[in-house]
């Protein structure tokens, strides 16, 4: 195609890490995080790219790595900001620059060293280590101004990005400093009182504009889906529509028809066609589509989810049903025997759809002897990215250069072990010789989606004779997530299937005896980690029980919530205060408030929903939501509320309209007209309160989104009588329910 | 055949096939990726672009609906992000993941070049033409108030 704009200038230059490094004349400060210790291990002058963590020219610039991907959760920002916190540095000569894939360095400590962005962990994970590492890097400044002052260390202090000498009121810039400052060989030692305390922060806890932010709002922003190189050809690929099925026949030749169709590449998972234009790389998938046929041997072919779903709910109150136990505390089995009475009840759930907004996608270059690759792409994972190109290609992992771009959403689709999405664009490029950007269509997305698993749930609680909740018992029967997501970790945590299980447990309440089983199933279809993951499901069952016990022993849901907290001070905190926001106490005509509460990796968070029910349509209308949330120190506090409230709606989605069916192993649904997201007018108003207390910082990126589900039965509850048990509360569902 | 229409300003024509969508000429031909595919079926507002004024999914129009016609896409609304909606967006810090903002900035441009004053009513039906599955509504509305009142 000729397409052109006349006088627009080309794009304006990138400047690219490796200038920036070589640009940079001054000091670097590099720290190995990956392991499990923290070392510097590579101090010196610049002008080599050492991949250091921190570098200071002699004009006073700093520039920072950025060791998380971005997705719009603000790590590239809070990382950095923890750095720059303890540094004392001036944040307006901060520059970001995302981390090349150094794992030694880089490595996320919370996932065992691997350059991997998830379970809201980033900040909860590189905190003390950044904390220290900032602090060693003001250190090695403080001595060198020292030295260079002729005064004692003991006498200077810093104010942002400067040594200062009061005494003399002389003071040094940190650029000043690093013309001509040297590196010790062994980094200094810093304890725990010579970091900051919380009263002396600038950054954290403090608002700053997030460093992308200003490019989000003038299109310039860049995605993979936005990559452009010279040569470059278009991708689509037409995946099987089951797991582990491939292309038998094809109609090459009508492909190979469409104008500007280059090649027809059959590939082990499906069939992809390398095109001139996006439109003529679409329009030949839609011709593959139309001629071919599949192998048949794969296990998901003849799934039916209404039908799985059945047989999983038996499964799951069956007791004799073979479990493995996922978690233990006391002895349930000898409890529930001695048990005063006992209350049982039963939850499902639906696979359910990511739905990032930028469908996915990956620019790959292999080199015509496809010895070597560079690709660019949003991934959660460069540790993944890398290893899973070098895989597809069959070379060393030194060979292949990733170009981290931000994301247009994660959610967990993004991170997959095997990085599907990428995978497409190397094996395209390598079957052309040229790079490719291959892209999925929505309704590729969807099909070859890989969902929050479906699930059915059976609680069963034991009473003493006094009443009180002794007993706990979650048999939780659902398609398998981690082994298919990330067979390596699943394998490293002893074949624990931690995606799906967790949040199943009554963490935060006063029981002593607990016991989650699971029950394995494997229908063969695709599942992965999705916003909130097994907490999305585990806790619509368990914060649902919860109330239900309450209603059974004719307590308030939340004074019964209230009461089993009191060994859990800032649990209690967040559901008390979560109480007062939503005046809890006051009736409303033709509304119904529920609340819900988690412990979610240690974030405390309480949430009350109030909504109306329109009884003829079945129709659930969300009139407010208060959340209030204990994540201990909130780096970014505006952020925290920003994350929240877009957890709550992510969990409004879920409750209410999201659901992925399956029909004989196929998904049924294909775009935004059947699988429903909330839009602007599906929003309440969101009342967000972060209470800030001065433990080590936890997660923020998802805790809401599982709370709703749960609150909003509890509502339904509260203002119909009537109990929902299957996730989401669809119209047609809610009808039925109330008969 | 070449297509021959007005984008930001200037003078740009195309031999893309008559029904190819706006969208793809804008991104891959001429380099202006502010402009995002999301559903390719209208429904989601990724591809927000202003067609002589109005606001229009670039997905669904076909490049030889533009033909002497005047595009807007996002590189345009300002040379320095200067639209009062713009200003908005970051003073509000609306954008997380960011790639749904630029169609949500466009329609919003739309709505204020339409009807200065909008009430809260008329910014959020208008706003939910566009998906943003981070959630950022309520800032998108408060942000929409914002420009409202700043312009």
């Amino acid at each position: 195609m000729n397409t052109h704009l006349k006088d627009v200038k080309a794009n304006a230059t990138r400047v690219s890490r490796r200038q920036v490094m070589i640009g940079a004349a001054g000091l670097t400060f590099g720290i190995a995080l990956g392991g499990a210790k923290a070392a510097l291990i590579a101090s010196e002058r610049t002008g080599q790219p050492l991949s250091p963590w921190v570098s200071i020219g002699p004009d006073g610039a700093i520039t920072i790595m950025s060791a998380a991907t971005e997705m719009g959760q603000g790590s590239m920002t809070s990382l950095p900001l923890i750095i720059a916190e303890e540094l004392d540095a001036d944040w307006g000569k901060v520059h970001i620059v995302p981390a090349p894939v150094d794992e030694k360095i880089y490595g996320n400590p919370g996932f065992g060293g691997l350059m991997y962005t998830a379970g809201s962990n980033a900040v909860t994970s590189y905190y003390k280590n950044l904390r220290i590492l900032g602090a060693q890097v003001r250190r090695v400044l403080m001595d060198n101004a020292a030295k260079k002052l002729g005064v004692p260390v003991e006498e200077l202090s810093t104010e942002p990005s400067f040594v200062v000498h009061a005494k003399s009121g002389r003071k040094l810039g940190y650029g000043e400093i690093a013309a001509f400052a040297e590196v010790p060989a062994q980094a200094p030692e810093i304890k725990p009182e010579d970091l900051k305390k919380p009263s002396q922060f600038r950054l954290i806890t403090k608002d700053v504009m997030r460093a992308e932010l200003p490019k989000k709002v003038n299109g310039s922003a860049r995605y993979a889906i936005d990559v452009q190189l010279p040569g470059m050809l278009y991708g689509a690929v037409l995946r099987a529509p089951v797991e582990g099925a491939s292309p038998e026949k094809l109609d090459e030749p009508a492909v190979m028809a469409i104008k500007g169709v280059v090649k027809v590449v059959k590939l082990p998972y499906g069939v992809g066609v390398v095109a001139e234009t996006p439109w003529a790389a679409f329009a030949g998938q839609r011709a593959i589509a139309a001629g071919i046929s599949w192998s048949k041997e794969a296990k998901g072919w003849g799934f039916d989810s209404d039908k799985g779903l059945e047989s999983f709910a038996a499964a799951a109150r069956d007791p004799k049903a073979q479990v493995t136990d996922w978690f233990k505390l006391g002895d349930v089995r000898s409890e529930m025997q001695q048990a005063a009475s006992t209350f049982e009840a039963e939850y499902r759930c639906d696979y359910a759809y990511h739905a990032q907004m930028e469908p996915l996608n990956g620019v790959a270059s292999v080199s015509p002897a496809g010895d070597s690759a560079e690709i660019w792409c949003g991934t959660q994972s460069q540790t993944m990215a890398s290893e899973a190109t070098a895989k597809a290609l069959g070379i060393g992992r030194e060979k292949v250069t990733l170009h981290d771009t931000l994301l247009g959403g994660g959610f967990g689709r993004r991170g997959p072990r095997d990085m599907d999405f990428l995978v497409d664009a190397v094996l395209l490029s390598k079957a052309v010789g040229k790079p490719v950007k291959s892209m999925w269509t929505r309704e590729d997305d969807i099909h070859n989606g890989r969902f929050r698993p479906l699930s059915a749930h059976y609680l069963r609680a034991g009473f003493d004779a006094s009443g009180k909740l002794a007993a706990w018992q979650h048999r939780l029967v659902g398609d398998r997530v981690t082994p298919f997501a990330d067979p390596v970790r699943y394998e490293k945590a002893g074949k624990k299937d931690f995606i799906l299980m967790l949040g199943a447990d009554a963490k935060g309440y006063d029981v002593a005896h607990q016991l989650v089983e699971q029950v394995y199933e494997d229908t063969g279809m695709r599942t992965a980690p999705l916003r909130g993951i097994g907490f999305t499901a585990n806790k619509f069952a368990t914060e649902t029980f919860v109330d239900e016990i309450a209603y059974k022993l004719g307590a308030d849901p939340v004074a019964y919530r209230l009461d089993l907290l009191s060994k859990t001070p800032r649990a209690r905190n967040v559901m008390a205060r979560v109480a007062q926001m939503a005046d809890w106490g006051r009736k409303r005509e033709g509304l119904g408030l529920g609340a819900a509460y988690i412990d979610y990796s240690g974030t405390q968070i309480a949430t009350v929903v109030e909504i109306a029910l329109d009884r003829r349509s079945g129709k659930i209308k969300f009139h407010n939501v208060w959340c209030a949330i204990d994540c201990g120190v909130a780096v970014q506090p505006d952020n925290v509320i920003a994350q929240t409230e877009s957890s709550i709606v992510y969990g409004i989605g879920l409750a209410l309209t999201e659901r992925i069916s399956i029909k004989d192993g196929a998904v049924e649904q294909s775009n935004f007209y059947d699988y429903v997201v909330a839009r602007n007018r599906d929003v309440p108003p969101l009342h967000v309160e972060v209470i800030q207390t001065e433990n080590h910082p936890t997660g923020v990126g998802q805790m809401a989104t599982p709370t709703i589900t749960p609150a909003v039965s509890n509502a339904v509850m509260a203002l119909t009588g009537v109990r929902l048990r299957h996730a989401p509360f669809t119209e047609e569902r809610v009808r039925k329910a109330l008969g | 055949m070449v297509t021959t229409f007005t984008v930001n300003g200037k003078t740009a024509s195309t031999d893309a096939p008559s029904d190819t969508p706006l969208l793809w000429v804008l991104r891959e031909g001429l380099k202006l990726t502010g402009t995002k595919f999301g559903c390719g079926a209208g429904l989601c507002g990724a591809c927000m672009v202003h067609v002589d004024g109005k606001r229009a999914f670039s997905c669904q129009t076909q490049i030889s609906e533009v033909a002497g016609k005047s595009v807007i896409t996002i590189e345009g609304l300002s040379s320095d992000s200067s639209h009062p909606v713009q200003k908005a967006w970051l003073a509000e810090r609306v954008p997380q993941c960011g790639y749904c903002q630029s169609g949500q900035i466009m329609s919003a441009a739309d709505l204020l070049n339409h009807n200065s004053k909008p009430t809260r009513e008329q910014i959020v039906e208008h706003m939910s033409t566009n998906i943003c599955r981070c959630g950022t509504y309520q800032r998108i509305v408060r942000a929409v108030e914002r420009a409202a009142r700043e312009a």
